[in-house]
């Protein structure tokens, strides 16, 4: 009984012993084979959001092959909300623990990323492009891919699948060609249909991404959004964008006194009934759910004349990660032309890939190609234009003013 | 035989320092940044600005006020139920029925109750359903603010609902230190009615027992987090709801926020646990009152009736829940308004299962081990406190209680940043300890009054048969408990099952329970996946119920005194 915690202290101290020294360089993706034999026998903790059995099942494969092919073990440490790994390498550089960390690969974009690149919790320098994948990354075609919310990646961030903001309705209680095709046709809609929209309470990622629309669709002066914001003149520029939600809120799902909890939140309200219009950042989540039988399968998508946001997201490896190897590994098979293809299957998950079919070989491409992307899934073609998100600094602007103004509306 | 004398003398302490050190150290932590002091933020030195940050947060006070009602509010509801069915039904079949009810409705944890609740209220749930469209004429749910609504009525109903099963057991451990049945024949016999003769003769020693464990109710209640998530109000949640919003904010600046508000909730759990002394006062005042003016209360049918509701309605709640969320793990499209999904699948569980591996393992391991350290530490103390002949001392008592009591919020960051300082973060014997730390207090107090109530008479024939004190430990009362120790293990093993906070962040997302995995899926927002854990995290605690309660049967089968 006496000995025990002792005994626990010594393991302590050799531990901790071991893990100085143990300080190491890191591994260079430039020279790939030692990265390999680096990584071979290390354990990849991977942060992602874990609230999806779909996405969860495909990392979950991932780890499957990666252990097959390359002897390193995965682990999918499943988040409920991203900052929370972002504050837990806050909290391990906080202790002074900048070698060994928790977390080996997250999942990441926007605003985590602007963060952590701040607070310098990346590892750094450039590591993506080195990577031997990273030649097939459309990078030239797919600009979200290099500027993150207008931050630049500075290659400390590797890109894993597009998004685009759609939204989706059941053909079954709603006709398509009601359905509105801008946010001042939304409003419109809402007036008409009382009780039937919401979008999920900032600062959830997809309710932010709707302040974001609409303020994309109302400010006077674009090209301000691409800076931070000029304090001198947020009020005036976000003026439109307020005035716009204290006319739609009375029009909102409960009056706007109660809001969806997320996308997936929605999803089950529009299969309820209680929600007629729901929208998502990913093309193919209305296909996804009628395969998994979560939505009837007369529900379709669309999307505003004009465009909607558009974005890249990504994974990132912490300054401190242990497996850093290993985590170079899974990033690399990540944009492998096979785990793209798989992605982009609705069956599986159906994220849009980050690759240019033209760099692919013929064979690569045509596993794209076969791909079933569902009835519900509009055509690249139809999914109208991408816009780019704000510089993060808005978000976080709107996403305080909102809850100044309507956070303790009750 | 010395040996364990030393062991017994060593428990009492080792047992405080494993209560009160984690207290202690979570508390620092969380006080530090809160001051100001974070160096690796750049807070060096020490400023009261977050503080004045916080007031400035829109609607901050409300979030508040809001926590400290539900605290008192779901503690006088679930508490009143209880004293009047107590009162009204003891010694009833009702009673027996619903005495038999209690394991089950313990096995359900907070979360798993409160989906099963949301689902069956909203205005597209399953009570609607059932009277859609025949009765009520609607293919298209109404558009009402049941859950989620700004008074936080839904968040103390589904609250109300799962504290009724623990008071109902802390106030059954105690009704066998009281005269129970000569006491209210007495005060039947002076013309009052049930409840009266109750509350005048049989409550005062009575509330006196259950007293910290209703502490620890107001202080849950105003500090729950995942509840509040699933139930409570939006604009502006309650206050716990908003601290781990700042400690989720990636700007990390919110740390320091969240610090403060993480020391704000203490006060504000303070300030309910104070409102609640109130409560008690003006009850007593009351009840004075009455009694000095002879009111016999006869005609108390109607609080009779409306208490036997109360009760029945909670545990049917409950159960239907829980039998709702696990029709829903194998539905397929199930939509508004049919009254069962029009197809069914396996699916949900079949993606489930072969994932759940690792986080069962987990989650038993820790448990198993947890409850078994709290067991040997309680018996050793009890044991302790029996060679001594030292009785329980009301300050003993409050410390064990201290870590229910303390917002589990206030001091888990401060002692997670401890963790990963010293290196144990994510390590497994970190986890146990942290869920020792609320494991052991329930041990103990279930534990405690059977092995205070036990008769001293059988360790006098057996030391004047010459046994040892150790060998009359072994051979003669610990098997005699077996059946509170069995029941003492399951309580402890439920409550690590469910510890949620706990376990994220002392575990850092490498050790993963049931509980942890259920409340990431439980953020996906999908029913059918939330069925599966809720099922799973249901089943554990349920299990080691059954076992506390059939093992003995079967081990003492030709043991004829120690059935039951």
């Amino acid at each position: 009984m006496l000995k025990s915690p002792i005994l626990f202290a010594g393991a302590l101290t050799a531990a901790l012993a071991l893990s100085h020294a143990a300080k190491a360089a890191d591994p260079n993706p430039r020279d790939w084979d030692a990265v390999l034999a680096e990584a071979k026998g290390q354990t990849v903790y991977f942060n992602a959001w874990g609230g999806s059995e779909n996405i969860n099942s495909y990392i979950g494969w991932a780890g499957e092959t990666l252990k097959e092919r390359f002897g390193v073990e995965v682990v999918h440490v499943k988040l409920d909300d991203t900052a929370s790994a972002v504050a837990k390498v806050l909290a391990e550089k906080t202790a002074g623990k900048n070698e060994g960390g928790s977390v080996d690969l997250i999942w990441i974009n926007g605003e985590n990323f602007a963060s952590m690149k701040r607070q310098q919790l990346l590892m750094s320098p450039d590591w993506t492009t080195g990577l031997p994948n990273w030649t097939y990354v459309d990078h030239e075609n797919k600009p979200t891919i290099l500027t993150d919310f207008t931050i630049a990646t500075d290659g400390l961030e590797s890109p894993w699948g597009g998004a685009k903001m759609v939204f989706f309705h059941d053909t079954a209680r709603t006709p398509a060609e009601s359905m509105p095709k801008s946010s001042a046709e939304l409003l419109k809609w809402t007036q008409d249909n009382l009780g039937r929209f919401s979008y999920p309470q900032p600062p959830d990622f997809i309710g932010s991404s709707f302040l974001k629309q609409v303020l994309i669709e109302t400010i006077a002066d674009k090209s301000k959004l691409s800076q931070p914001v000029t304090d001198a003149s947020f009020d005036e520029d976000v003026a439109p964008l307020f005035a716009y939600l204290d006319t739609l809120h009375p029009n909102l799902w409960r009056g706007g006194k109660a809001y969806p909890q997320n996308y997936p939140d929605m999803k089950q309200k529009l299969a309820d009934g209680e929600l007629d219009i729901i929208f998502a950042f990913n093309p193919s989540e209305a296909s996804a759910g009628i395969a998994a039988g979560e939505l009837p399968d007369t529900v379709r998508s669309f999307a505003y004349t004009d465009g909607t946001l558009g974005n890249t997201h990504f994974v990132a490896i912490p300054y401190n990660a242990a497996a850093k190897a290993g985590a170079l590994v899974l990033a690399n098979f990540l944009i492998s032309p096979e785990a793209q293809a798989r992605k982009q299957d609705p069956s599986i998950w159906g994220d849009p890939t980050v690759l240019s079919m033209d760099k692919l070989s013929t064979d690569e491409r045509a596993a794209f190609d076969a791909l079933d992307l569902g009835i519900a899934t509009l055509k690249p073609d139809q999914l109208g234009p991408a816009l780019d998100e704000p510089h993060p600094d808005w978000m976080e602007r709107i996403e305080g003013e909102w809850l100044k103004r309507y956070g303790a509306a009750n | 035989m010395t040996g364990g004398v030393r062991l017994a003398r060593l428990a009492p302490p080792l047992t405080l320092a494993i209560l009160l050190g984690p207290l202690a150290f979570g508390l620092a932590g969380t006080a530090l940044p809160a001051l100001g002091y974070l160096p690796e933020l750049g807070g060096a030195g020490f400023t009261l600005q977050h503080f004045s940050d916080l007031a400035a947060v829109p609607g901050i006070f409300r979030s508040a006020m809001l926590s400290i009602v539900i605290g008192l509010v779901t503690t006088l509801v679930a508490l009143g139920a209880v004293a009047a069915f107590v009162a009204s039904d003891l010694g009833s079949p009702a009673f027996t029925r619903m005495r038999r009810m209690i394991s089950p409705l313990l096995s359900v944890p907070h979360a798993a109750a409160a989906f099963g609740l949301a689902f069956l209220i909203a205005p597209s749930g399953m009570i609607m359903r059932l009277f859609s469209p025949w009765a009520t004429g609607l293919d298209q749910p109404p558009d009402l603010l049941i859950v989620n609504d700004p008074l936080a009525l839904s968040m103390m109903a589904g609250l109300i609902v799962k504290e009724i099963p623990f008071l109902f057991l802390v106030t059954l451990a105690a009704l066998p230190q009281t005269r129970h049945a000569e006491t209210m024949r007495l005060g039947r016999s002076l013309g009052y009615g049930r409840i009266a003769s109750f509350t005048l003769l049989l409550w005062p020693p009575l509330y006196r027992q259950v007293r910290l464990a209703v502490f620890a109710v107001v202080a849950y209640a105003s500090s729950v987090v995942d509840v509040a998530l699933i139930l409570g109000p939006h604009l502006p949640p309650t206050l716990p709801v908003r601290l781990i919003d700042w400690m989720n904010d990636p700007e990390l600046e919110s740390r320091f926020l969240a610090s403060a508000g993480a020391v704000a909730q203490l006060g504000v759990t303070l300030l309910a646990l104070l409102g609640w002394v109130g409560f008690e006062k003006t009850g007593a005042f009351l009840v004075r009152i009455s009694r000095d003016a002879g009111r016999r209360w006869r005609h108390d049918a109607a609080l009779r009736i409306g208490a036997r509701t109360v009760m029945v309605a909670s545990a049917a709640i409950v159960f239907g829940g829980i039998a709702v969320l696990a029709l829903w793990s194998v539905s397929g499209l199930w939509q508004f308004p049919d009254a069962l999904p029009s197809g069914f699948s396996l699916r949900s569980w079949m993606q489930a299962l072969p994932r759940m591996s690792g986080p069962l393992a987990t989650t038993l391991a820790v448990a198993g081990l947890s409850t078994l350290i709290a067991l040997v530490l309680t018996i050793l103390c009890l044991e302790r406190e029996y060679e001594t002949g030292r009785g329980r001392g009301g300050g003993a008592l409050l410390l064990i209680y201290l870590p229910l009591i303390v917002p589990q919020i206030s001091f888990m960051f401060g002692l997670q940043v401890l963790s990963i300082w010293l290196g144990v973060d994510a390590s497994f014997p970190a986890l146990v300890l942290a869920h020792l730390v609320f494991v052991l207090p329930y041990v103990f107090l279930s534990l405690s009054d059977p092995w205070r109530a036990h008769d001293r008479r059988h360790d006098l024939i057996a030391a004047g048969l010459g046994m040892s004190r150790s060998r009359t430990l072994i051979a003669i009362r610990l098997p005699m408990l077996t059946r509170a120790i069995l029941t003492a293990a399951a309580v402890g093993f439920s409550v690590s099952v469910g510890q949620y906070l706990p376990t994220v962040l002392i575990g850092a997302g490498r050790l993963t329970t049931v509980t942890t995995e259920a409340v990431a899926l439980a953020a996906g927002g999908n029913r059918r996946v939330i069925g599966v854990y809720a099922f799973m995290q249901t089943l554990l605690p349920f299990l080691a119920f059954s076992i506390a309660t059939g093992l003995p049967g079967l081990v003492f089968r030709n043991r004829r005194g120690l059935r039951v």
